[in-house]
């Protein structure tokens, strides 16, 4: 274990990084070129740093490790952090995609570059401390914020419609987040305190703890999204720049799920098993749905955003199952679609690039000038998919399994994603790559240039990586998912509820 | 050793595949901007290029050829073509040498199953399982038939793909192909085999779109993949189901625990059901899709849009039979459960005869050869489905050998005729191509079951084992395979007599080139032919003979109420008769029509239009999901996006309400100065109020 605070360093070092780049002025080839290098040597270290969290993580320990505690607001609101098995790894994610989006941003991004690059900065930081954070407020403070970054990437970097999508996305955002906040309120006056190892020992009364899961859930289930509060996603993704594409889905979507599993279920064991119907409901409505709805799209992006969509209704109804596959699946899906649906938007993000369109009609037989960019994107296409030896099967397949155990009819109907998710990516596939190449305008592509390559060769090795060998993941979370389901039985035993033993 | 056969292929693959890239690429970036600056912006390069080869592509000039064949124009090949051949095909020799060595090691007397772990693989909670081979009799029969006829696919490729500049791309996927089928064969855990499963359905996708410039080869690996995913929807589910019985998916422990399982309730959806039936049945739909049995058969025929090595390979010898050989696999499972012993006959016995069906008035040599296969897997699973497991596997090793064989010869005839595939176009070919119709024959012999060849021993042994079986649709099956037996002796004679036989109808231009197959692919079949004639008579006391127990040990379960292969040694002459006497009608009838009196099949055709047709249209099944399918889930994604998603949810929410505040405030806020300082004011507010409630309440 190390002694000095590694997770406040890995948290602000980004920050500081926000602040050197405010002392470059101008706008000429020279300083946008130093902007660029000190963004990305920023995140590089920020991500090599974050590497010993991993080192020195101890896999056997299911309580909050690497503990940084100080006072803060008064003696009752604490800044403090740590991480466990559960929000580890998202903390690992986010430092690993975010050297790839500076990268990727380097020559698609115009106009003014470095608060561009200030914005991704702090925004890295905002959402490494929401996985960090050990105290509600400070949590709340960091997910919040968190938006703002992204409001303004959407909103000043983003595509013709940014205004409507950024409008779309506030409102959602802000009716969640007004709840959660009453809800923080009323837990704070109930169990007199805001740090959450604590409160993960607190019971709150049966009564109490549906109206604050009503309140979580407004929150995070916008977050995720979860079906029917999911269509600002589809716009917010079109309208960002790539990279904002490739933090929107790979991290901020994942602080849903991570917000269930932090407070939903360990805080409000007995309203969780009272919604899991609920959810499981929503989740196969978003599988189903929101597949066939991504079958018809005619742009790309929307596309992708759909099939996120898809995907996270897996990641949902797995951590409701409440056992160890489910919930792990769950995370092992969230992580693996951080990577997965990234490299997609990073793809499209090519494409983007070179034609300034995301319409599928527009492309056609790509592959024959792009050889590099087809493997690249047939490999992503067929994670997409969830073929087996690639990082997004072990997620579905553990979470449908999951499923399984607690309902089959749940785990009947989620499992036709399979087919519905093989029909929409390859159709993609199909109708951007494959194909003569006819239209004039696109002979003149070139392949992947060496930093693009740069970007998504390293994505794809993880994920076939993780597909073929997931166990560094299973070692982390293994001992915190125990440890969550133990507790949540517990409780439910304890209140007279039964609990079906699950192992 | 088991790990070399599995991965040398894999090794190929990537090789071959790094070449292709490589070469590919680099032709590629011909003339792209130095890295660094703003690559593929197109104001760049509107000037480059067009010289390329990859620009002007030959294969779409070519309607209905199927390869990329000499007289016309075509791109040079890509870079490190030979290397590519000769690293894949190479390795894949070794493999097969060594699947040989394993296969007389593993079914010698004193021959044992063997277990190689490889990695760990999913971890979570009670469900545990690693990378692992598991090579017992059955899986040792696969390999053989899987490497042999892979290696001499690849051997056979170099000929028949001489023409093709994207050679280096396809040998790498044969290869992936090899060794995605091996992982399948191999595995020692249900999970394991569902990669090797998805990854030959994978490896399936790429070879039929192999000439990705082609509308209908790309719509063909679709359908291929998504209408095998419908399958392997059933086959998760059934994954699930056996963990939730047995805690495990390893084959040993589900194995050891079967018996006491017999009898048992699950709850499936929302009923009560027997736990095995439920999970065999589940199985079995994924057997159904990879083996394209009767309602999920409609992506093999289109498949034949892939080269014809891969048919021959892909989509005749070796993926198409995993449904086979799962539910062999699963034979402890399966043959304690009748019912699900009774649906795999139904649904064998009603492939093979219409399939077979369908096989007699197709007119493109490769399709009647689909149908074929179709028909023969039919005749595997009846097999199975009679709890002697082994009659079925017994027919897919011969079935493998001849089947591809056949395929091997169309492809030659193919190759002679200039890429023609229309058997209407061929005729008289027998004295130009000898080989390649010597090979033809003897394939045709064995599909037919003419005495002492290898359909003789395996298919007519299936007949006899559903005349004794004793589940409830024995007689259903002994009838319809019968018939089927006369059907496909008629269908294989018809592909025969057109091909080869009487006048050519082909144009004199094509006539003129004409010309027999080049070495490399007359030998494979030369070796195939002797496997097609010969295998049956060697290995038919192994297999089903008096050397069952000796050879198969514990690989294949037999249900000790099962007498059927006993039984069928012991039946009367005129049951065993009967297939034999369907195949000499077969061939009567083909003989008279096509060779003595050729007028016979029009007028035929022209007496009974609505038969014709409907045999002609493979029962309009295409079009009957086209309407059931295809068009409503279509119309559904897009009322549900505009709709559902734009004017439910959109217009009554966020829409609906950003309008009435517009409405109210009368004003476009720019987003800049608005709402985002708006919501960043409101959160401050609300985290001022909540600190200042905090401390001073609090």
């Amino acid at each position: 274990m190390t002694s000095w605070p590694i997770l406040s360093t890995v948290t602000f070092l980004p920050a500081v990084g926000a602040l050197l780049l405010l002392t470059i002025r101008g706008d000429d080839a020279a300083s946008r070129r130093n902007i660029y290098w000190i963004a990305l040597w920023t995140t590089i270290v920020t991500f090599l740093v974050s590497l010993l969290i991993w080192k020195d993580f101890d896999n056997s320990n299911a309580g909050f490790q690497f503990v940084e505690q100080a006072g803060w607001l008064g003696d009752k609101i604490g800044y403090s952090m740590g991480v466990d098995g559960i929000s580890m790894l998202f903390v690992i994610l986010t430092t690993f995609l975010m050297p790839a989006c500076i990268i990727a941003s380097k020559f698609s991004v115009q106009k003014r570059f470095r608060e561009y690059m200030i914005a991704f900065l702090l925004l890295e930081t905002l959402m490494i401390g929401v996985f960090c954070a050990t105290d509600l407020v400070l949590f709340y403070v960091f997910f919040e914020a968190g938006l703002i970054p992204m409001f303004l990437i959407i909103g000043i970097w983003g595509g013709p419609r940014r205004v409507y999508a950024a409008f779309k996305f506030f409102l959602y955002t802000l009716l969640g987040s007004v709840l959660m906040l009453l809800a923080i309120m009323a837990m704070y006056w109930q169990a007199g305190t805001t740090d959450i190892p604590t409160l993960l020992n607190h019971s709150f009364p049966a009564s109490m703890q549906t109206w604050l899961w009503i309140a979580f859930f407004a929150s995070f289930a916008v977050k995720m999204p979860m079906w029917p509060v999911h269509t600002w996603l589809p716009d917010a993704h079109v309208e960002a720049p790539t990279a904002g594409s490739v933090i929107l889905a790979g991290v901020l979507l994942k602080m849903g799920g991570y917000g269930f599993l932090r407070f939903s279920l360990p805080m409000f064991p007995l309203a969780s098993a009272d919604f899991a119907p609920f959810i499981y409901t929503l989740s196969i409505v978003a599988i189903i749905y929101t597949s066939l709805v991504a079958l018809m799209q005619e742009d790309m992006k929307k596309l992708i955003a759909y099939s996120s969509v898809a995907h996270m209704g897996y990641v949902t109804m797995g951590i409701f199952t409440m056992n160890p596959q489910g919930v792990e699946g769950a995370i092992f899906q969230m992580l693996s679609h951080g990577i997965v649906s990234g490299a997609l938007f990073l793809c499209v993000g090519v494409v983007y690039d070179r034609m300034h369109t995301r319409e599928i009609s527009a492309y056609g037989g790509l592959v024959n000038r792009m050889p590099f960019y087809g493997v690249v994107f047939l490999l992503f296409t067929m994670a997409n998919v969830g073929l087996p030896g690639t990082s997004a099967f072990v997620g579905e397949f553990l979470t449908l399994l999951g499923a399984f155990r607690a309902n089959t009819w749940v785990s009947f109907f989620a499992a036709t994603g399979v087919i519905l998710s093989a029909a929409y990516a390859l159709w993609l596939y199909r109708r951007v790559m494959l194909g003569p190449l006819v239209k004039p305008e696109l002979k003149s592509m070139f392949d992947l240039s060496r930093r693009e390559a740069t970007i998504l060769v390293p994505l794809l090795v993880l994920t076939i990586f993780f597909g073929v060998y997931p166990k560094p993941v299973f070692n982390v979370t293994s001992a915190s998912v125990d440890n969550l389901i133990t507790n949540y039985q517990a409780a439910l035993s304890a209140a007279g509820k039964l609990a079906v033993a699950v192992k | 050793m088991y790990s070399a056969i599995v991965f040398l292929p894999l090794l190929g693959a990537i090789i071959a595949g790094a070449i292709a890239l490589f070469g590919s690429y680099r032709a590629a970036m011909v003339g792209a901007p130095a890295d660094g600056s703003d690559a593929g912006h197109h104001d760049h390069a509107a000037h480059a290029h067009d010289d390329h080869g990859h620009d002007a592509h030959a294969h779409d000039a070519h309607g209905h050829d199927d390869h990329g064949h000499g007289d016309h124009g075509h791109a040079p090949a890509a870079p490190g073509s030979r290397p590519a051949e000769i690293v894949t095909t190479g390795l894949l020799f070794v493999s097969a040498i060594l699947a040989w060595i394993a296969f007389f090691t593993i079914t010698s007397p004193d021959g044992s199953p063997v277990r190689v772990d490889v990695l760990p693989w999913m971890q979570s909670g009670t469900l545990s399982f690693n990378w692992a081979f598991r090579i017992d009799t059955l899986t040792a029969v696969m390999l053989i038939l899987v490497t042999t006829v892979s290696s001499l696919v690849h051997l056979y490729s170099w000929g028949y793909m001489s023409h093709d500049e994207h050679r280096p791309r396809f040998f790498s996927y044969l290869s992936l192909f090899t060794f995605a089928m091996l992982m399948l064969v191999t595995s020692d855990n249900l999970v394991q085999m569902f990669f090797g499963w998805e990854g030959v359905g994978l490896a399936s996708y790429l070879l039929i779109g192999f000439w990705f410039q082609r509308p209908s080869a790309n719509a063909a690996a679709i359908k291929a993949f998504v209408v095998n995913r419908v399958g392997d929807f059933g086959f998760v589910l059934g994954i699930f189901a056996l963990f939730v019985l047995f805690g495990s998916v390893d084959f040993d422990t589900i194995f050891a625990n079967a018996g006491g399982i017999v009898g048992t309730k699950i709850h499936f959806l929302s009923w009560d059901l027997d736990a095995l039936t439920v999970a065999c049945l589940l199985l079995f739909v994924g057997a159904m899709g990879k083996s394209a049995q009767f309602l999920l058969h409609t992506w093999l025929p289109d498949a034949m849009e892939g080269p014809t090595p891969v048919s021959a390979l892909i989509h005749a010898a070796t993926m198409v039979t995993a449904g086979v050989f799962m539910v062999a696999r699963m034979s402890p499972l399966f043959g304690l459960s009748e019912t699900a012993l009774t649906v795999v006959t139904f649904f064998g016995a009603t492939t093979a005869f219409f399939a077979a069906t369908i096989g007699l008035v197709q007119n493109d040599i490769k399709r009647v050869i689909a149908y074929s296969t179709c028909s023969q897997l039919g005749y595997m699973f009846v097999g199975l489905g009679t709890g002697a497991f082994a009659t079925g596997i017994f027919h897919l090793l011969t079935h493998g050998f001849f089947k591809a064989l056949l395929f091997l010869c169309a492809g030659s005839v193919i190759h002679a005729v200039s890429g023609e595939q229309d058997m209407r176009k061929m005729g008289g070919l027998r004295k130009r191509i000898p080989v390649t119709y010597w090979a033809m024959i003897a394939g045709t012999l064995a599909i037919t079951g003419f005495p002492f060849t290898a359909g003789y021993f395996s298919k007519d042994a299936i007949i006899e084992a559903a005349y004794v079986a004793e589940n409830p649709l024995s007689g259903y099956a002994w009838f319809l395979t019968v018939v089927a037996a006369l059907l496909t002796s008629f269908y294989s004679w018809r592909l025969i007599f057109m091909t080869f036989h009487g006048e050519p109808r082909a144009s004199a231009e094509v006539m003129a080139h004409v010309h027999e197959s080049p070495k490399v692919m007359t030998i494979p079949l030369v070796v195939l032919s002797f496997g097609a004639i010969f295998a049956g008579m060697i290995l038919s006391n192994r297999f089903i003979g008096e050397g069952y127990g000796e050879f198969w040990k514990s690989a294949l379960f037999m249900n000790p109420e099962n007498h059927v292969l006993h039984a069928m040694h012991e039946l009367p002459e005129t049951i065993k008769l009967a297939p034999t006497v369907m195949m000499v009608i077969g061939f009567l009838l083909t003989y008279w029509f096509y060779i003595r009196s050729p007028n016979i099949p029009k007028q035929l055709a022209a007496e009974q239009p609505l038969l014709y047709r409907f045999l002609l249209n493979k029962w309009y099944f295409d079009e009957l999901y086209d309407f059931l399918f295809v068009r409503p889930v279509k119309w559904l994604g897009r009322f549900l996006w505009k709709k559902g998603d734009g004017w439910l949810i959109d217009g009554f929410g966020p829409d609906g309400v950003s309008a009435r505040v517009v409405d109210v405030t009368n004003r476009v806020v720019r987003l800049q100065t608005g709402y985002v300082y708006h919501y960043a004011f409101a959160m401050l507010i609300g985290i001022a109020a909540l600190v200042t409630w905090m401390m001073f309440a609090g």
